[in-house]
């Protein structure tokens, strides 16, 4: 028996799934025609801007440039920061030169020989040529940006640009002084979050999950990020004015430090996933579960847990807890019968529970997602004096017992049946909440 | 502190005097005060922030250094080091004789770069438009004049208190502390930004340059954090499947530090030194796809299990290939049995065709087996194993690796397990009397290994005579 589940359990190999924080659900394609897809919102947000950048671009073509040079150093500047782009936890883009050259840019005012006349139309004119410059690179090696992210950049910088240019020329300012730099600074301020309401929105679209969470979880992850680009930006257009063009150079540089720091932090995030993810996979090989059952189990729990409005960072503990959930398995005498924990007497599902979470518990820092991977089998009411077991474990437990019970290659009426049985057990065994939320999961796939 | 060498103590003397001299003799002409004053305060709270926030940062200058640099420009040497010496009343929890050196270091270094500063040209106070791009160049210097100061300050004091010992060790650590200066030399061209927006819009100034680099520093904290993390939860996983496999419990712990000293001493840099750290870690996690009674049997393998044995570095190169930092070094998961001869497996690949990270695990995985406890032997003197590591050099192993082990080995000391206790408790059912080989591999000793020392790596022999089953699963068991 064992011998034979490892023979099939090893031996295949499976097509890489990309898990939710990769963004599995980011790349489903809208069927149909294309005022029929499944993100409006997005879709009107680039359409807009892009017609709009294309008008801005036009325009300035039409009328002239003003000031060439400064538009084509600040041009260029935005388009190597575009070039340098990275993708933070969360498969967040972000371009923190190019970002800070556009704020810069709309916050010029002088480069010491006398004031600058550029108009906010040419402001977007040049940071939407800058993007389009930065990307095209990427695009010719097939890396083809987040549109939705670029376009979030175009659209702070025009915000900024068509709110402080008039100002500015209202209130005479003319060189750094510290009107101005309040001014910058609290418009950066609002446009920063402005900016993360709109990330937040095209993010509750993209992962179903809800507004609000999504908002408290785009200010979380964009506050480091934004403060870094919002100063450097401000000091830019600040310091330009002594320095003049030398200055977007040199300070750059603390920006430089900045991007490295967060490219790496992103990359040792990614790096912990994608490990947890793959030693996942050693009870597969173990013959002790089904292929692929962690994972799917992991996709399911993301599915639900978003319909159900975890923020982010329970996500991510939820995914790691969903992932090692039959890590237990590992000290088991005897691999349980395919690897079917629901079909496990219950005492039995419990010491797994309780070796996985002993296991998990040893690294130190996953302690929550030891805790969720130990009561992950208790009935809805909670075992002993405990009271109900966390949102989490009720979701591993909805979600391995519906892939433990529909397998690989269930179809649609597997399915159907298997959902229906668990939602006989919602008076005892099951969260109602969270079997509803499979159902919709499962309707929309 | 308390007990400072004698040396230290008459370098931190020296030190200390020399700073506080050159703040009291001046010259203070021609500085204005308040700039002083403000700048002094703006460092000493920079200073203070730092360290509360960035607690666990251990390398590298603070980002507060940008204000110190800040100074060289707008007060000049004397007043640089006026600013420098004011670190030392920095709001944090530190020793007096600490705190005087600090303030006394920061004082001679701005001292120092002020200097050159002005020996190249540059002027003192707030940089007009007329200035630039000129006073780039004397500023750069000064910043280069700084961190070098800095360091040769703070290098001798490290020398004196005995902490580092100028030889082999310290070389191979060069390359990690080349990127911290680099970086905080970053951070320190922003005192020229600072300078540059200081008349027109004066304290905000510091305040937008030090908002980036806190941050870039606060985010690297939390890397370091989840680094850390990533390290234990591998370390866990890695030891939960080995304890399901009857191994002596930190065998991949252990792989994982012989196959790092072999790459640090090979001088590969830090980062590819993780990678076949964490290589090491992970080399047997295919051996959870060989079935347990394989692995456990002790008669005649049959052809089928000799066969499965040999899948387990692909199981296991299956298992991690999607973790992608690895790269390179998943290849030394995939051919850690492979043999110079070519008489290994999977592939059977011959001398330099076997990837240098496989080679590199392959000579720490028979020398943590060698000198373990096992059931059926003791454990191997290092003298002994080294021996045998080099007996084999050239047939089994890359000769260039066994001498770095050696030479790792020699200077570092190896850490030999306690005595292997039988894993016990609920995770297993390993009936001990199952994995008692007398006679064990010595039986089985082979061609190339001159009598009495065993062949570590008796697969075929094993195969065809009749060794326990442990030890032809390589690496740990013989």
């Amino acid at each position: 028996m064992m011998t034979q589940k490892q023979s099939d359990g090893a031996g295949t190999s499976r097509p890489a799934l990309s898990g939710p924080e990769g963004g599995a659900l980011s790349h489903q394609r809208p069927r149909g025609p294309l005022w029929r897809t499944a993100r409006p919102f997005r879709a009107v947000l680039v359409g807009s801007v892009g017609a709009g950048a294309l008008a801005a671009l036009v325009w300035t073509a039409a009328t002239g440039f003003v000031e060439p040079y400064v538009a084509l150093a600040f041009c260029l500047v935005i388009a190597v920061g575009e070039l340098a782009r990275i993708t933070l936890p969360g498969s967040r883009e972000v371009a923190p030169i190019a970002s800070a050259g556009a704020i810069s840019y709309a916050f010029l005012l002088t480069l010491g020989a006398g004031p600058l006349h550029h108009s906010a139309w040419q402001v977007v004119a040049v940071v939407a040529l800058g993007v389009a410059l930065g990307e095209l690179p990427h695009v010719a090696v097939g890396r083809s940006p987040r549109v939705e992210d670029a376009v979030r950049r175009v659209l702070a910088a025009t915000v900024l640009a068509v709110a402080f240019r008039p100002l500015a020329e209202q209130l005479g300012l003319v060189g750094p002084s510290v009107t101005a730099t309040l001014l910058m600074a609290a418009l950066v301020l609002l446009t920063w979050f402005a900016d993360s309401l709109v990330a937040a929105v095209l993010r509750a679209e993209r992962l179903r999950t809800r507004l609000m969470v999504a908002v408290r979880d785009e200010l979380r992850a964009q506050f480091a990020t934004g403060a870094a680009i919002g100063s450097s930006g401000v000091l830019i257009a600040l310091a330009c004015t002594v320095t003049g063009l030398a200055g977007l150079l040199v300070f750059t540089a603390p920006l430089l430090v900045s991007q490295a720091a967060f490219r790496r932090h992103a990359e040792v995030r990614r790096t912990y996933l994608e490990t947890v993810r793959a030693l996942s996979r050693v009870t597969e090989v173990g013959g002790y579960v089904e292929n692929g059952h962690s994972r799917r189990v992991s996709q399911l729990s993301h599915g639900i847990a978003c319909e159900l409005g975890l923020a982010e960072a329970e996500l991510l503990e939820l995914e790691y807890a969903a992932l090692m959930h039959d890590i237990g398995q590992l000290s088991l005498r005897e691999p349980i019968a395919g690897g079917a924990t629901v079909l496990a007497s219950p005492r039995e599902q419990r010491r797994i529970a309780e070796l996985g979470s002993a296991i998990i518990r040893e690294t130190g820092v996953l302690d929550n997602v030891a805790e969720t991977v130990r009561r992950q089998c208790e009935p809805l009411a909670g075992d002993g004096d405990e009271g109900v077991p966390p949102l989490g474990s009720r979701i591993i437990k909805v979600a391995n017992a519906f892939d433990d019970l529909v397998g690989e290659n269930g179809d649609a009426e597997r399915r159907a049946a298997v959902l229906e049985r668990l939602r006989m057990d919602t008076d005892s065994e099951y969260d109602p909440r969270v079997v509803d939320a499979l159902a919709s999961v499962l309707a929309r796939v | 502190m308390r007990a400072l060498p004698q040396g230290a103590r008459v370098y931190v003397g020296i030190i200390v005097v020399s700073a506080v001299a050159i703040v009291l003799i001046g010259p203070y002409s021609g500085i204005d005060l308040q700039t002083l004053v403000l700048v002094a305060i703006l460092f000493v709270v920079a200073e203070s922030i730092s360290t509360a926030v960035l607690k666990g940062v251990r390398a590298g200058i603070s980002p507060s250094s940008a204000v110190s640099l800040a100074a060289v420009v707008l007060v000049g040497p004397v007043g640089a080091a006026v600013v420098g010496f004011a670190s030392c009343l920095t709001i944090r929890r530190m020793d007096l004789v600490k705190r005087a050196f600090n303030g006394a270091q920061f004082a001679l270094a701005a001292y120092a770069a002020g200097h050159v500063y002005l020996l190249l040209g540059g002027t003192v106070g707030e940089p007009g438009r007329e200035d630039f791009p000129a006073v780039v160049l004397p500023y750069v210097a000064a910043v280069l004049t700084h961190s070098l100061v800095n360091s040769v300050l703070i290098g001798t004091l490290m020398w004196a208190l005995g902490v580092v010992r100028p030889g082999s060790r310290s070389r191979l650590h060069w390359r990690p502390l080349v990127a911290v200066e680099l970086s905080s030399m970053g951070y320190q061209m922003l005192g020229l930004a600072i300078a540059a927006v200081w008349g027109g819009v004066g304290l905000v100034a510091p305040l937008l340059v030090l908002l980036p680099l806190f941050i870039a520093r606060w985010t690297f904290a939390q890397q370091l954090d989840e680094a850390r993390a990533h390290e234990a939860t591998l370390a866990t996983l890695c030891q939960a499947v080995e304890t399901k496999d009857y191994y002596t419990r930190g065998h991949c712990m252990r792989v994982a530090e012989g196959a790092a000293m072999i790459a640090r001493e090979l001088g590969m840099p830090a980062e590819r030194v993780q990678k076949i750290r964490y290589a090491g870690m992970l080399h047997d996690i295919g051996k959870l796809g060989v079935p347990t009674k394989v692995l456990q049997k002790t008669g005649k393998l049959t052809d089928d299990e000799y066969a499965a044995i040999k899948l387990h570095p692909t199981r296991g190169y299956e298992i991690v290939r999607e973790i992608s930092f690895l790269d390179e070094a998943l290849a030394g998961i995939r051919h850690h049995h492979e043999r110079l001869d070519g008489r290994g497996y999977p592939m059977g690949l011959v001398g330099m065709e076997i990837p240098e990270s496989a080679r590199i695990i392959s000579v720490a995985d028979v020398f943590d087996c060698l000198t373990s406890t096992r059931s059926y032997r003791q454990a191997w003197s290092a003298e002994d194993a080294i021996a045998e590591l080099r007996a084999c050099a050239g047939t089994q192993f890359d000769p260039r690796m066994v001498e770095a082990l050696v030479r790792a080995v020699e200077r570092e000391g190896w850490e030999t397990p306690d005595i292997a206790e039988p894993p016990g408790g609920c995770y297993t059912e390993a009936d001990p009397t199952n994995r008692t080989c007398p006679g064990s591999v010595d039986t089985a000793a082979g061609d190339e290994a001159p009598a009495p020392a065993p062949v570590p790596e008796p697969e075929e022999e094993a195969a065809d005579t009749a060794a326990p089953a442990d030890a032809v699963t390589g690496g740990s068991e013989r």
